[in-house]
């Protein structure tokens, strides 16, 4: 259905003298809101009288013969929603109507049967729509997205869940919340998106860079959650969904509650709450591995077709305990851990969170408004503030026990403006700006020396996209974006490392003080990105579509590439960034074939990725301390290759049953030094079968299996080290993949009307139905513990 | 509608005030000195019944930075003699140095100092226990073999907290099974027994 929104400007051209009752008229011209051109064949509805009357060539209408008194006058025309208009009158009524007739088959591609729509047009976009949201209620935004095929998550546990999208993650995806870019210290692979699933109506991932709107770094790609769309009509309905596993043994409850009015207010709201104890692999329970968060949104505003504002904000804190069998003080026990098939601390269930563990939450606020403007388009304007605390707790001991090791402020306030120019027919012209200031404070009272320094950094971004119908079969886009990315940072370097880099040499001139030890620097850097992104829709016929896109985006350095400086207490190694390092580039192509028909759909998604001086981290030799030798990483970069094939296939047997076959491959190569590329998602299969029985009470079941590969392209980064306590040289393999692995789950859910109006929704899964044993490449937690064992959830849902 | 404005502008003011009110001067933010880092261990070995003091020293200033620890010792140990010896941990980031050595005995039920002895020097005991009666590992002795030419070996030394000490082998000495995290390990080699 075409979501379509009618809108009236009440401009009073004239009115005639007083006439005598029920000798009065009311009449108007219905024109087009972009382009002024009149509207034929549109409905008036008198409900008073009940007649109707249409508008003629001019898309002028009469109604005669009325009475003083109120009169409600519906206007409806094809595939539009109906509109009513009040009029109290007194004296003869003429109007100018305005209706909005065609913008939103340009703004966006409709996907069929829903109002959701996407942000691309050529672009690799999948959306996940709200049942997958509704039925994983207790997931992570990383486990979600993991639906769309080509995109999978590297984890830190099961709790610290970052999306991978075609094998990149953190700084290279985008993450949007309802028009706001998440800022949450992505750089981390330990830092998940602070973001609450369930405040998502839809969930769009885009594949590469395409949505210039956002931004021009998101190489890997962008996931934009959007709320549910306000309906201008009165209505109160609410949600609550309450889940319970038995793997942590863990509850989620989630409620929200919206009210609209069909004056165009509205109002909602959503409160959520989960929690989990320790979490257990087959053979024994994954230690300190709880943890417990809570969030709440709140919108409200006003919406018209004409005009309209909102403010909205959004919190979450979330505590988090990290599996206490890796937390590790040298090499010596980075080797014990990977050589025991078992954790070396084994203890009985606790709901306890203790070190380490993170405790992080993030605020964000907004407040934005529109205006459209007859004959031109819509001007909006965004402003947003978002606050994001990240502590992290070490095992410290002594007085400093309960003392975070990190404790950091990210600030950001952001300001857009943005056009839509629709007026041009087959043109759809968007431009806009924005500007973003953002503040990094790092607390010295932690004891431990920042990870990331203090700093503000300033952004401008300028962005152009024209979208166009040729015709009807072929669509194309184009659009370009500048960036202006401005870094100053205060930062302390330990005298020794400043040396052994050659800083000193290359870098005297950011010296602020020498304080003994440690060397206060004030490296400042700006850089510039331009990005473009174009392509075509090629629509052959009803079943078959091709998509060609080509997009350029650069991304600068993030602060810990840059800055970082010191022992990663969980991987047992020193992480070094890089002041030299400049800006990766990426140049993608991605084409897509896409079948459809009645009892048949396909996704073929091809890319081929180039991405010039991507930056990486990679090992380049040992130094010893006083606890022991540690393998040094720095960042560093390579020109890489990133080429993959993601296919979805749905088959629709009959009414009852339907499959679902995902698969994704990605080949990632380094091109300077001609080894594969790390942390390269494995290939792997996702296949389903659906059973629905509507006379069930809307019963659905589904069997799914997962197998993943063994990921034989790695590169070896193995080295040997010295374990004092043996006085032996052993081999630290850190780099070996673990063994292919399969997993069946399974879902089924029924759904029954309760109270007047009520629905409620039982659903039951089961993950990993065999208790399989089982690790996985992109978990960093692999060298120490096998992943979670079966896990059996029952969620209620009642939808009121 | 006028009131919900109102509304929309306070929260618009209130956000720049409460995000301007902290952290937000651009003042030099103040360095870090690192607080539990142990930067140097010695132990102190005196001969019962009167002899030389033999020390073994690592000191490692920069912590976990580019440069490697320094190690010292000051001499060897006398064959079939018994020394007393004590553990010290201090951290010089500090002025004055900050001495571990007291926290790792108030929380002596986590920690313990495990010594590998090699070469067939001699054999070290535990002469400190904590409130479970497991060894702690800051007061200890070592018996020197016997011997009639002088030999080498090397005295491994390493600091563990939240290590399981009722680990199979781990009240006798035995690191193996301890697990925990290494706050401090040293080999001191060559060690000589003359």
């Amino acid at each position: 259905m075409k979501h379509c929104v009618f809108i009236i400007a009440v401009f009073l051209l004239g009115f005639t003298a007083v006439g005598q009752d029920c000798q009065l008229t009311i009449s108007g011209k219905i024109q087009d809101f972009h382009n002024g051109e009149p509207i034929v064949n549109a409905t008036i509805y008198n409900k008073n009288t009940e007649t109707y009357t249409t508008s003629d060539l001019e898309g002028n209408f009469v109604i005669e013969n009325l009475c003083k008194g109120s009169y409600q006058i519906t206007i409806s025309h094809i595939s539009c929603e109906t509109k009513v208009i009040e009029i109290d009158l007194q004296k003869d009524y003429r109007n100018t109507i305005y209706l909005e007739h065609h913008v939103e088959e340009l703004d966006a591609v409709h996907v069929e049967g829903s109002t959701i729509t996407k942000q691309t047009v050529t672009g690799q976009e999948t959306l996940v729509k709200k049942d997958i949201i509704d039925n994983n209620s207790a997931a992570n935004l990383g486990d979600i997205v993991k639906h769309v095929t080509g995109v999978n998550s590297i984890n830190t546990g099961n709790e610290i869940v970052k999306p991978v999208i075609n094998g990149l993650h953190s700084s290279r995806v985008l993450i949007m919340n309802n028009g706001v870019r998440l800022e949450n210290q992505e750089w981390g692979i330990e830092h998940a998106p602070n973001i609450d699933v369930n405040v998502a109506n839809s969930i769009s991932v885009i594949k590469g860079s395409s949505a210039l709107a956002y931004g021009s770094d998101a190489i890997g790609g962008a996931i934009i959650l959007e709320p549910k769309s306000v309906a201008v009509k009165d209505t109160l309905f609410g949600k609550t969904i309450a889940g319970f596993q038995t793997n942590g043994r863990g509850f989620n409850i989630n409620s929200s509650l919206a009210k609209n009015y069909a004056s165009g207010w509205f109002l909602n709201g959503n409160l959520g709450y989960k929690q989990n104890g320790d979490l257990k692999a087959p053979d024994y329970y994954l230690n300190n591995t709880g943890s417990k968060s809570y969030s709440g949104s709140f919108q409200s505003g006003y919406k018209s077709f004409e005009k309209g504002f909102e403010v909205y904000a959004n919190y979450i804190d979330s505590e988090i305990g990290i599996l206490s069998a890796s937390h590790i003080g040298n090499t010596a026990d980075l080797v014990a851990a990977i050589n025991s098939p078992v954790p070396l601390i084994s203890e009985p269930f606790s709901n306890s969170i203790e070190s380490p563990k993170q405790d992080v939450s993030h605020l964000l606020a907004k407040a934005s408004g529109y205006m459209r403007f007859k004959s031109f388009g819509k001007v909006s304007f965004q402003y947003d503030y978002q606050s994001n605390h990240r502590y992290e707790y070490d095992k410290r001991v002594g007085a400093d026990r309960d003392k975070p090791a990190v404790d950091l402020k990210l600030q950001t306030h952001s300001v857009k403006g943005d056009v839509q120019v629709d007026k041009l027919g087959n043109y759809l012209i968007n431009f806009g700006v924005s500007g973003r200031y953002q503040d990094n404070f790092a607390n010295a009272d932690t004891g431990v020396r920042r990870l990331i320094p203090d700093y503000t950094k300033y952004d401008l971004g300028l962005y152009g996209i024209i979208k166009s119908n040729f015709s009807d079969k072929l669509t194309g886009d184009l659009g370009f974006r500048y960036d202006l990315n401005h870094i100053d940072a205060y930062k302390y370097y330990r005298e020794s490392r400043w040396i052994e880099r050659g800083y000193d040499e290359d870098f005297s001139d950011i010296v602020i003080e020498d304080i003994g030890t440690q060397i206060l620097t004030n490296p400042v850097f700006t850089y510039h990105n331009f990005a473009i992104s174009t392509g075509l829709m090629f629509e052959l016929n009803d079943n078959n579509t091709f998509k060609l896109n080509y997009s350029l985006s650069s991304r600068p350095p993030n602060p810990s590439e840059l800055f970082s400086e010191g022992l990663h207490h969980s991987a047992a190694r020193i992480e070094l960034g890089d002041l030299r390092l400049g800006k990766e580039t990426s140049n993608r192509v991605g084409l897509s074939y896409l079948f459809d028909n009645d009892t048949f759909s396909l996704t073929l998604d091809s890319y081929f990725n180039r991405i010039n001086d991507f930056i990486f981290i990679k090992p380049i030799g040992t130094e010893d301390t006083n606890r022991g030798a540690f393998p040094v990483w720095e960042y560093t970069k390579t020109d890489a290759n990133l080429i993959g094939l993601d296919t979805n296939l749905d088959y629709y047997l009959n009414k009852a049953f339907s499959f679902n076959v995902k698969a994704s491959y990605i080949y990632g190569q380094n091109l300077d030094e001609d080894l594969p590329l790390i942390d390269m998602p494995s290939f792997r299969l996702n296949s389903s079968v659906f059973y629905s029985n509507d006379n069930w009470n809307g019963f659905n079941a589904s069997l799914n299996y997962v197998f993943v590969a063994e990921q034989s392209r790695y590169p070896d980064y193995n080295f040997e080290a010295f374990i004092a306590s043996t006085g032996t040289y052993e081999l630290v393999d850190i780099s070996t993949p673990p063994p292919a692995y399969n997993l069946f789950n399974f879902q089924a859910d029924m759904t029954f009307d309760v109270f007047k109006k009520s629905k409620l929704t039982v659903l039951a899964r089961i993950d990993n139905i065999f208790n399989t044993s089982y690790r996985e490449y992109l978990n960093r937690l692999r060298y120490f513990a096998d992943d979670t064992g079966r896990n059996i959830t029952v969620q209620l849902q009642l939808n009121y | 509608m006028k009131s919900i404005l109102k509304l929309f502008t306070l929260l618009l003011v209130s956000n720049f005030i409460v995000s301007c009110s902290n952290d937000d001067d651009n003042s030099i933010p103040p360095p870090v000195n690192e607080e539990e880092v142990i930067t140097t261990m010695t132990l102190t070995f005196t001969p019962v019944g009167g002899g030389t003091v033999v020390e073994l020293k690592t000191q490692d200033l920069d912590g976990d930075g580019p440069d490697a620890p320094v190690v010292t010792i000051s001499g060897s140990f006398q064959s079939d003699t018994t020394y007393n010896g004590t553990v010290e941990f201090l951290n010089e980031l500090e002025d004055p140095a900050e001495d571990i050595t007291e926290e790792v005995a108030e929380e002596s039920l986590e920690h313990q100092v495990f010594f590998t002895v090699t070469g067939g020097l001699g054999t070290m005991t535990y002469n400190d226990t904590d409130a479970d009666g497991n060894p702690i590992g800051l007061d200890i002795s070592f018996q020197t073999v016997s011997t009639g030419t002088p030999i080498n070996g090397s005295i491994i030394v390493t600091l563990r907290h939240e290590s399981n000490k009722n680990a199979s082998g781990v009240s006798d000495g035995d690191i193996t099974n301890a697990g925990g995290e290494t706050d401090i390990e040293e080999t001191f080699a060559p060690i000589t027994v003359e």
